[in-house]
């Protein structure tokens, strides 16, 4: 197996439809020129001596260009967060060197001249070597190769890397998607990072079905509804805080319909969509079929979806417990079965709150140095907690290890504590996520301050935006006394939310 | 009989057609093509000789194909007019199950 067979099952059924544009400069390459410039960057990725092909930059062609010509050449593709520091990155490029490095124009400099890098610029990556010979179709059929390796956002310490195999990443193809299903008007509109799972997701998907693929490289409302109509796009995936965003935009216009009826599927996942959102956009999109996928890296993307039908069953129903379904993540996939666990690891009744553990062909569950989380019975703790109602309908009630997810990342209250607790005045922290309309989640910290000191909650916020970037600024900061701790010296930080309110 | 590996990819010897095993079972299977055992894909030989007769129903790139048992499952990567079977009976086309787009 490997992800590459996927892209030449492609190229064989519809080499000259176009397979992707990047919505940005409006650069196309078709199934053939996809294929074609994987083989060549696959023969010059096999001649160096790199282990792993990292991409570092927003999307564009090359990404996908990228993911398939890491899988032809037989390494791991490892797609950064653009968004880190430098120096978060060099830790990173240190984990997995010796290595090529694609990157931008303005960054090449900064990744220059170091042992066991090779740095290349994205627009030559795809531009040049017109007459080059093309690598053997010999790709490694071994279903147990790494195809990519994603480093998760990491709720203490250092980021891991999770290992996705091309078995899983196949898998999670061929028991999603129908072959050649999509008409050639079809277009999808792609707006999540690149180094993300659901933008790898969207990339092998597209391209079994053979959907067009058009890039937004920066979100914005305004961009992402000009793409929509430019292309004509007929499906499309974004975050919660996304679909707030366009939501205001066209109600900004006056709009009381969004005026796109090629709009058939309008899917999101990421985060926990307020009630009011995805209501209003119901309204505004009536033609538009919409779905709610739950998924982690770990798993290769989606394991659980809210359908078109049950959007509708919920909405039109009056019973409490059907039109709650609206919040739900929906059911398993095909293929995938879902388990809720108590402390104790004890599968619990319907309707309640435990730890979420899935199982299937597509779940990774295995990280870089530090092997497999996944039991002998083949489950993987997600770590996320959440109920299953009578019919299988999967609630998230947020991080079993109480990770703030602010607009789609993930913040460590761990982290933010450390920074916090470095300041002279500061006795004593707690930060956790509260509730928030715009981001789903938002940063809040308690302080506890030393006997004689005063600081203000700006001083504060100045304090720790100097030393991080300004998503792990708490929005809110309130002063006690003392913090609740249990008897053998945990935090508690449940009672710490429910006090805050 | 050759045991079959999940993720090998066969050819057939009498028709055009190419499949790459997605879930086998543990002891050996006979898997033929157009009635006639398959080969390696990348082994040089090419196609040649007839398709038997009860085994023409042809293969469609992208479907799976699947025995009895759901023991063995397969998917076709290049089409082809010859018919699949393990060990003397037809492999029957699975279903991908229709699922709203996600991702």
């Amino acid at each position: 197996m490997n992800v590459m067979m996927l892209l030449e099952m492609a190229n064989s059924a519809f080499p000259d439809r176009i397979a992707f544009t990047n919505g940005a400069t409006g650069e196309t390459l078709s199934y053939s020129q996809l294929f074609s410039k994987a083989g060549k960057r696959a023969r010059e990725i096999r001649a160096s001596d790199s282990n792993r092909f990292v991409k570092l930059d927003v999307s564009s062609l090359v990404t996908p260009l990228s993911l398939f010509a890491s899988g032809w050449a037989g390494i791991p593709y490892v797609p950064l967060n653009y968004r880190l520091t430098d120096e978060e990155i060099m830790r990173l490029i240190e984990r997995v060197k010796p290595a090529t490095l694609v990157t931008s124009e303005d960054r090449i400099n900064s990744f220059q001249n170091l042992e066991g890098l090779e740095v290349l610029d994205s627009s030559d990556l795809l531009s040049h070597g017109g007459e080059d010979e093309s690598l053997e179709n010999d790709w490694d059929m071994d279903p147990e190769e790494i195809a990519v390796l994603l480093f998760t956002s990491g709720t203490t310490g250092e980021p891991k890397a999770a290992m996705l195999r091309h078995k899983h990443l196949v898998s999670y193809i061929l028991g999603s998607v129908e072959f050649a299903s999509a008409d050639e008007k079809e277009a999808s509109l792609v707006c999540v990072p690149p180094y993300h799972i659901a933008g790898i997701a969207a990339i092998l998907s597209s391209v079994y079905s053979g959907r067009h693929v058009v890039q937004l490289p920066n979100f914005s409302a305004e961009e992402w509804i000009r793409l929509v109509r430019k292309h004509q796009v007929t499906n499309a995936m974004v975050v919660p805080t996304m679909l707030k965003r366009i939501v205001e935009c066209l109600e900004e216009t006056g709009a009381t319909n969004a005026e796109m009826p090629h709009l058939a599927s309008l899917a999101y996942g990421g985060g926990k969509m307020p009630l009011p959102v995805i209501e209003k956009a119901m309204s505004l999109f009536p033609d538009t079929d919409f779905s709610n996928a739950y998924g982690l890296t770990e798993t290769s993307s989606t394991i659980s979806v809210l359908g078109p039908e049950d959007h509708r069953d919920a909405v039109a129903s009056s019973d409490e417990l059907l039109r709650r379904r609206l919040v739900s993540v929906g059911r398993a996939l095909p293929g995938v079965e879902i388990q809720i666990r108590d402390d104790e690891g004890e599968e619990v009744a319907p309707n309640t709150r435990g730890e979420i553990y899935v199982r299937g062909e597509q779940v990774s569950g295995e990280y870089e140095g530090r092997g497999s989380v996944v039991d002998s019975d083949g489950w993987f703790p997600t770590r996320d907690a959440g109920s299953l109602d009578e019919d299988g309908f999967l609630f998230l009630e947020g991080r079993a290890d109480d990770v703030i997810v602010r607009g789609g990342e993930n913040l460590s209250p761990g982290e933010i504590e450390d920074v916090l607790m470095t300041h002279e005045a500061v006795s004593d922290v707690a930060v956790i996520g509260i509730a928030d309309e715009q981001w789903g989640e938002s940063v809040a910290a308690v302080i506890v301050l030393k006997p004689g000191f005063q600081v203000s909650e700006a001083d504060f916020q100045s304090f720790v935006r100097e030393r991080m970037r300004s998503s792990r600024v708490p929005e809110k900061i309130e002063f006690w006394t003392e913090l609740p701790y249990n008897e053998t010296g945990k935090l508690l930080r449940r009672v710490v939310r429910e006090k805050l309110g | 009989m050759p045991t079959l590996k999940t993720g090998a990819r066969l050819k057939s010897a009498v028709c055009d057609g190419e499949i790459m095993v997605v879930a086998a079972p543990s002891g050996d299977v006979d898997l033929t093509c157009g009635g006639e055992p398959m080969i390696d894909a990348s082994s040089g030989e090419s196609a040649g000789g007839d398709i038997h007769p009860d085994h023409a129903v042809g293969i469609a790139m992208g479907k799976r194909y699947i025995n009895e048992a759901e023991t063995l499952e397969v998917l076709c990567v290049k089409a082809g007019d010859g018919g699949l079977a393990a060990d003397g009976a037809l492999l029957l086309q699975k279903d991908t199950k229709k699922l709203p787009k996600t991702d």
